[in-house]
Order: structure tokens, then C-alpha cells, then sequence
């Protein structure tokens, strides 16, 4: 009965793991759908507005890292708790 | 069978990024793969502008050439499109963050040294508390003690939304700027790390004598397109460090 009870405790502790492991997974590849799509907007408005008007390409290719820095603060957020889910 | 489980072998992190110190063992100035790494990267910058500076011929060529070409390129393309021309006296700053990140970058490439420094918190977090530092004093001397209260409160707000709004810009420019430009950097460069030594373990796993090799080509053409691809990384990481750090210190100097 205890050997059973030790063996149920082990496969528990290896779930556990497999389940910590399938969370980080997939809460980065949540965590980086939003982004994706954010960056992707932001870069296709940002060519479409140089093609427009070339003479502004310097501070509209300013204002792209900019707000592409704010949409993929999300997506790192995801990376580091991947990380802390994986590795701490 | 037992290649394709050697390839799986993957090492755990702790092989790939924590590496033994070699000088000053077990002290807090232990030096070890990482540190000389720094150090190395520093020191090439600093001889390679010593180099391109030593005898400034009027028609430059050679090092001068080079060096002209990347201080002007980070004046005009990073200082003066971001804080305008009166900010010019910042591009020695701006300069030195970008060619001391490119070279450690660059260095991460390097066969036999093939360590990304920035894949270590340490150096990433330092640039990123430096900046913070620097945005907060800049803001205090340009704007006063107004610096708190024109950051808090942008203009043309409605009066409801201030307190929800007063939280937001808190976090976002003084806790989220900072964490996420070292995250960024340290995520990019970590997983290039990552990824290449993926390709590598499977490149060498492959390499038997056996009918298996006829995969090998697959991994191998892997490692050179993301060795290629994190040629681009480590320049664009450097770029985008610098640009974030111009704009938020000119975010500083001029209000919303």
C-alpha cells in the first residue's frame, strides 16, 4: 500500500512537471498572439504612411519602434513567465 | 535509434549560459567566459574608434572611413531624428550604448567564443537601470519638479479618467520601460543563443556513419540561415536599444 502511495506521489511529481512545462508553452504562444497582430498593424500602417509621404520617413520609422516597443512588452511579459515556469 | 536519442540530448540551460569562473575563484569579482567577454567587447570598441581617430586625414579612408560612416549614421539616424538637432551633444552617449552592445553581439557569433554576453541578465539589466536613471535626473533638470506631474497627467484629459490614467503612465514609464528594455535584449539574444546551439547538437548528432546522414544538410543549412539571421538580430537589438534610449531621454527633456 505504501509502495503504491510512494509510486501515485511520484507520477504525480512527474504530472506536475509535464503539466508546469505545457503551461509555459502555452502561455507564451498566448501571450504572443496579440503582439503579433499589434506589431504587424503598426509596421503596415508605418510603411504605408513612408510610401506616402517619403520626406517623413525619418520620424514616422521613430514613432513605429516606439509603438512597437509598447505592443511587444506583452509578448516578453509571456517570454519571462515562460522562463520562470521553466527554469525557477 | 541511438543517434536520433543523442540529437534529443539537448544540454540543459545551466551548460549552455553559466560558465566556471577561471580567475579570482568563488570571490565576488570571480571572472569568468562572460566577464572577459565584456571586458573584450569594450575594449575593442574603444580600439577600433582609437584606431579610426588616430590621424584624421581630410579625405578619410580605411578605419577613419568606417568609423565616420557608424558615428554618423547613429547622429543622424538615431540623435538627431529622435531628440532634434539641438540634442547633438548626446551622440557620444547614444554612440557608446550602441557599439558596445553591436560588439558583444557580435562577438556571441565569433566561433570558440560564440557567448552572447547580453544573454546574461546581468549586463542587460544595468544598461536598462542606467537609462532609467538617466531619463528620471534628465526629466528632473529640464522640466523641474514638474517632471512628476506632466509625466502623470498628459494634457487634454478628461477629469474622470485622470486617476485611471495617472496609474497607467506610472507603470508604463517607470516600471514597464526599463524591465522591458532589458527583457528585450535579453530574450533576443538568449534565444538566438538557443536556437543555434539546437542546430548545432543536431548538426553534430547527425554527423555518423550511418544511412541517418542524409539529414545532416538539413540542420547544417539551419545553423548558417540563423547564424545569418542573428547577424541582423544583434545589429537591429543595438539599434533598437539606442533608439528606445533617445526617445525616452528627449520624452524627458521635452514633456508629452
Amino acid at each position: 500500500m505504501i509502495e503504491l502511495l510512494a509510486q501515485t506521489g511520484q507520477e504525480a511529481g512527474e504530472l506536475l512537471d509535464g503539466l508546469k512545462a505545457v503551461g509555459a508553452g502555452l502561455g507564451y504562444g498566448l501571450a504572443a498572439i496579440g503582439p503579433g497582430v499589434g506589431i504587424g498593424l503598426v509596421v503596415g500602417h508605418a510603411i504605408d504612411a513612408m510610401a506616402r509621404q517619403p520626406e517623413m520617413a525619418g520620424t514616422v520609422r521613430t514613432t513605429m519602434f516606439l509603438g512597437i516597443a509598447f505592443a511587444e512588452a506583452l509578448a516578453l511579459i509571456g517570454f519571462v513567465v515562460f522562463i520562470l515556469l521553466n527554469f525557477a | 535509434m541511438t543517434v536520433l536519442t543523442g540529437a534529443l540530448d539537448f544540454p540543459p540551460v545551466s551548460h549552455l549560459l553559466e560558465w566556471p569562473d577561471f580567475l579570482l575563484k568563488g570571490s565576488l569579482l570571480g571572472i569568468n567566459k562572460v566577464v572577459l567577454l565584456t571586458i573584450m567587447g569594450a575594449v575593442l570598441v574603444v580600439v577600433f574608434f582609437w584606431a579610426a581617430g588616430r590621424r584624421q586625414a581630410v579625405v578619410p579612408s580605411g578605419a577613419q572611413n568606417l568609423g565616420e560612416m557608424a558615428i554618423e549614421f547613429v547622429e543622424r539616424d538615431i540623435v538627431v531624428n529622435v531628440m532634434g538637432p539641438e540634442a547633438k551633444h548626446w551622440t557620444p552617449f547614444i554612440a557608446s550604448i550602441f557599439f558596445f552592445i553591436l560588439a558583444l553581439n557580435l562577438l556571441g557569433l565569433v566561433p570558440v567564443l560564440q557567448m552572447p554576453v547580453n544573454a546574461r541578465m546581468a549586463l542587460p539589466m544595468y544598461l536598462a537601470l542606467q537609462t532609467w536613471l538617466l531619463m528620471i535626473l534628465v526629466g528632473f533638470k529640464h522640466q523641474g519638479f514638474k517632471f512628476i506631474p506632466n509625466t502623470l497627467f498628459p494634457p487634454g484629459v478628461p477629469k474622470a479618467l485622470m486617476p485611471l490614467l495617472a496609474f497607467i503612465e506610472l507603470l508604463s514609464v517607470f516600471i514597464l520601460r526599463p524591465f522591458t528594455l532589458m527583457v528585450r535584449l535579453f530574450a533576443n539574444l538568449m534565444a538566438g543563443h538557443m536556437l543555434l546551439t539546437t542546430f548545432y547538437v543536431l548538426s553534430s548528432a547527425l554527423f555518423v556513419k550511418s544511412v541517418l546522414v542524409v539529414a545532416l544538410p538539413l540542420p547544417v543549412f539551419m545553423a548558417i540561415f540563423v547564424t545569418a539571421f542573428e547577424l541582423l538580430v544583434a545589429l537591429l537589438q543595438a539599434y533598437i536599444f539606442s533608439i528606445l534610449t533617445a526617445v525616452y531621454i528627449s520624452e524627458s527633456m521635452h514633456g508629452h
